[in-house]
């Protein structure tokens, strides 16, 4: 519907704001009469302690309070919470640990919060957590997931006796391993998904202010959507939901770590409401990076069984994820629900044997970050099938072809019970190898050559699960100034909903694009049922919330426009926002002034023709894509220089080409730094020794070339706008994609795999140690 | 001790009393209340808080508020036309989607400004390269590197 309407590249309204500073993050957020908080961190990451010592801190200018444990526990503040229930086969229960938000006798990972220190201004309130004293009794630590496993290793929780949370399996093991046995070509990888810090350009920070008065709390923190915070600070301080406030005005970045509840966000409520003043915390870097959740960490042992003709008869998967010294919400479940949600991927696996240990260590808390277990999932299963060109003597494209889901078996159940609804991936995979001129290549790597340089070329074809718990409320409301406000529980942090469910709502409506509202960020006004903005949900969970309501409103309307232009309701038009009638109309804007008011409304009609729908849905939706992606690497150096990016995404219908390009480069980046650049790396006693982005490598915009994308659109059929989430799909194609090119690019050496992150000196070595072996 | 420090912000004269280890980023956000120069590291990394010290980016972080006395600061605050219209440079962010959460946003901005200002008709690699101290987690730089180029080009048209 013209220039604005759905499908159009519209510019983000948002922009305007945030280009002028003009931004309202949660530390640009001051409370009158605030007090500064700071937290007590425990150096250690395994320490036994029996008291904490706040008297010199206590002593020091400016300070309020020290708040411990103790004191948490003596108010009787809840547990954090993991809800997840898995069992070993043989019925056993999954281990669960109780994870206090400020422990009282052990301190398992460093950065864990021990105390919360109570200031006049920030830096008094650091000073004083400096002089805090701890009895710490340091134990044995590990930090590796897969040590952790090993027999002789410390135990996190030793009352357990092992480090494995629980062993849980799907398929059968023993008939996959027939399969496997008497395969024609059988192949397996050993790989290593590298823990990532997600760190959004935000740091993490709190406000809160507790109104005796009313008994009402109310946080400021960067979010994902406050509903679920809601509920869960509420249970936790005992606090009535509708008396427990979440505010997010701006949140920097998401990326899955925003979605959830942390210790500190526990204790600046706490304090706030047992000081009777609001108390501020504004984290930083360093702080961000011992106590953000952490993403991915797995170890994964992957096998696949190929027949004569290069077809898959059946695969085995084992993979171990590092869940940290706690149960986070959700961190435990990625594999089996993240990357569940498609393993195995792209690719028909008529037999299928899962195994995963999820394992504690002393390190923090692994949760979601951008992909989710989809990455993870993808990476292995594109490694296999270059292992199996190789085995096969196949191209690497032809191995996959004659793999792929067809679209005539679609739907498509899935192992673990998912259905694929639609995807091309065959000819997603055509347009991705045409965009990069696949077949040019030799020339191009004969060209390199000449300068010295080894050129590679790779692809990788995956597919993504969006849209997860597809329950969402979304209201419209007709405001008396002519705006139309769009009042969510879902949460635009980078993603321009503001823009594009304002195309929504003038797609539906006919109202004039400009004067759509979007009110997000408080659950003072959101609906009730709502879970936020996460798993790339909110294209289809939010824009069929305004389609539904859309629809409801229309219904309601067209009776109202009749009873005003004394017609038949039938023998109404609707189009552009106008009812029109013989020869009379009225705009949409108009009903909905007249619909307050009950003396101009058919009789019996509820007053009002604002509407707020619960979108329900039972299935996700299936993003897809490939990449394909050249690159150069220099021997003497070992250092990898991206050249070509091609994308192609299958985000079925496209709402906003501009923004979905925009979530596209993100996310390919972030799979970049994956691939190249990111290592979260504890040392053998548990220190973090990447706590800085000195140490840790963001990726920067040197690290990338121009990336070229394209969409091929298959409407997806289970949701009434065919759209298919598009946030997370970049980084699941960009790893696999590019340790395919440098695999290439490597090959004669007789390279064949590097664990990422491919850093330069790791390529350099995989040089060196290949020729080091040819010449013996 | 508290120190006096006077400087110019925006183009008024500002005053204040300060610590000496106040940052200038402190000193703007928290005593000129100007939010929009955003803190992101600890260690001069991420380039969140980049303005302009006498027409030069700088990270606002990495200097103290005392060592700005006498200096004429721009924030991404004092960038627009009063008016409010967009300075070619917010623009460009604009229009070619450089910005998504928008965290690290002001000091692109005023980076890209400065690159501008240096490095009239830089290519996208001396752009890249250039970017090399700030940070963006959402847009994959593709919008913010496409926004410089266009941005100096208008900028630079202007002053031609």
């Amino acid at each position: 519907m013209g220039e604005f309407g759905i499908g159009q590249p519209v510019r983000r309204k948002e922009d305007t704001r945030l280009l002028r500073g003009r931004g309202q993050f949660t530390d640009d957020i001051n409370l009158d009469g605030q007090a500064w908080a700071a937290f007590v961190r425990s150096p250690h990451a395994n320490a036994l302690f029996s008291s904490i010592d706040a008297t010199a801190a206590l002593s020091m200018p400016g300070v309020v309070a020290v708040i411990t444990g103790e004191d948490l526990a003596a108010a009787g503040v809840g547990l954090l919470l993991n809800d997840a229930a898995y069992k070993n086969r043989d019925g056993a229960p999954m281990h669960k640990p109780p994870r206090e938000v400020l422990p009282r006798r052990q301190a398992r990972f460093v950065g864990e919060c021990l105390a919360i220190v109570v200031a006049e201004t920030a830096a008094m309130a650091r000073d004083a957590a400096e002089a805090v004293e701890v009895d710490y009794e340091p134990l044995p630590a590990v930090a590796n997931g897969a040590r952790a496993l090993e027999p002789d290793a410390p135990r996190v929780w030793p009352e357990f006796g092992t480090n494995a949370v629980v062993h849980w399996e799907y398929g059968d093991a023993a008939k996959v391993e027939t399969l496997l046995a008497g395969a024609h070509k059988r192949v397996a990888v050993d790989l290593v998904n590298n823990r990532l810090a997600p760190s959004p350009m935000e740091p993490r920070a709190a406000s809160a202010e507790y109104d005796a008065a009313t008994g009402s709390l109310t946080v400021y923190t960067p979010s994902q959507g406050g509903r679920r915070l809601q509920g869960n600070l509420a249970r936790l301080l005992s606090l009535p939901v509708d008396k427990t406030r979440i505010v997010s005005r701006d949140t920097g970045g998401g990326f899955g770590v925003r979605s959830k509840m942390f210790p500190e966000t526990v204790a600046v409520a706490f304090a706030a409401k047992t000081l009777g003043r609001p108390v501020k915390w504004r984290g930083d870097r360093f702080e961000t990076f011992v106590s953000d959740y952490h993403g991915r960490d797995q170890v994964n042992h992957a096998e696949m069984g190929f027949d004569a003709d290069g077809r898959i008869i059946a695969m085995k998967l084992d993979t171990m994820v590092n869940v940290g010294a706690y149960l986070s919400e959700n961190g435990l479940r990625l594999p089996m629900e993240g990357g569940g949600r498609i393993i195995p991927c792209v690719y028909h696996v008529p037999e299928f044997y899962f195994s995963v240990k999820p394992t504690f260590t002393n390190t923090v808390c692994t949760d979601t970050y951008r992909g989710a277990g989809r990455p993870e999932a993808n990476y292995i299963t594109e490694r296999l099938m270059d292992k199996a060109a190789e085995a096969l003597g196949l191209p690497r494209d032809e191995i996959r072809r004659r793999n792929f889901i067809r679209e005539d078996q679609m739907p498509y159940k899935t192992h673990l019970g998912f259905t694929i609804d639609s995807g091309d991936f065959d000819g997603t995979m055509k347009m991705a190898m045409d965009g990069a001129d696949w077949n040019g290549f030799p020339a191009r790597r004969a060209e390199s050559l000449k300068r010295g340089k080894h050129r590679g070329i790779g692809l990788s074809v995956f597919i993504e699960g969006a849209g997860s718990r597809p329950v969402e409320g979304m209201r419209i409301r007709f405001e008396e100034n002519g705006d139309i406000s769009v009042i969510a529980g879902t949460y635009s942090h980078g993603q321009g909903h503001e823009t594009v469910y304002s195309q929504l709502v003038h797609e539906f409506l006919g109202v004039d694009f400009e004067r759509v509202k979007l009110i997000n960020g408080d659950t003072a006004n959101s609906p009730k049922m709502s879970n936020g903005t996460f798993g790339s949900r909110s294209s289809m969970v939010g824009g069929m919330g305004i389609k539904q309501a859309s629809e409801v409103i229309l219904v309601k309307a067209r009776k109202i426009a009749a009873h005003l232009l004394q017609a038949e309701a039938e023998r109404v038009t609707f189009a552009e926002g106008v009812f029109k009638a013989n020869a009379s109309s009225i705009t949409i804007e108009e009903v909905a002034k007249a619909a307050r008011d009950p003396r101009r409304l058919p009789e019996g009609m509820t007053p009002g023709l604002d509407e707020e729908v619960t979108f329900e849905n039972d299935v996700e939706n299936f993003p897809n894509g490939a990449h394909v992606v050249e690159l150069e690497i220099d021997p003497e150096t070992g250092i990898i220089e991206l050249l070509n990016y091609v994308a192609v995404d299958d985000c079925g219908v496209v709402l906003n080409p501009f923004i979905v390009h925009g979530q596209v480069y993100g996310g390919v980046v972030q799979g970049v730094g994956q691939t190249l650049t990111e290592d979260v790396v504890y040392d053998a006693s548990g220190q973090l020794l990447t706590a800085s982005y000195m140490d840790y490598g963001m990726p920067r915009a040197a690290h990338m070339s121009h990336i070229e994308a394209h969409f091929n659109v298959v409407p997806c059929k289970t949701n009434g706008l065919g759209v298919k989430g598009a946030g997370e799909a970049g980084a699941c194609g960009a790893p696999p994609a590019i340790v395919s090119a440098a695999i290439n690019a490597l090959w004669d050496y007789g390279v064949r795999h590097i664990d990422m992150p491919l850093t330069p000196e790791k390529v350099w070595r995989a040089i060196e140690d290949a020729k080091s072996q040819k010449a013996a | 001790m508290l120190y006096d420090v006077q400087m110019t912000v925006n183009g008024q004269a500002v005053s204040g009393k300060v610590e000496a280890r106040t940052l200038l980023a402190q000193f703007i956000r928290e005593h000129l209340r100007l939010t929009g120069t955003h803190v992101g590291c600890d260690t001069t990394q991420c380039g969140c808080c980049v303005v302009h010290v006498d027409g030069v980016a700088m990270k606002s972080c990495t200097m103290l508020a005392v060592q700005a006395e006498g200096k004429a600061i721009t924030t991404i605050e004092g960038l627009a036309a009063e008016d409010g219209t967009l300075h070619p440079m917010q623009q460009a962010f604009r229009d070619h989607h450089g910005l998504q959460c928008g965290f690290c946003t002001p000091g692109m901005v005023m980076m890209g400004v400065d690159i501008a200002r240096r490095l009239p008709g830089a290519d996208e690699k001396t752009v890249r390269h250039q970017l090399e101290g700030n940070i963006c987690r959402c847009t994959g730089y593709q919008g913010i590197v496409e926004a410089i180029i266009d941005g100096s080009a208008k900028i630079n048209a202007v002053r031609s």
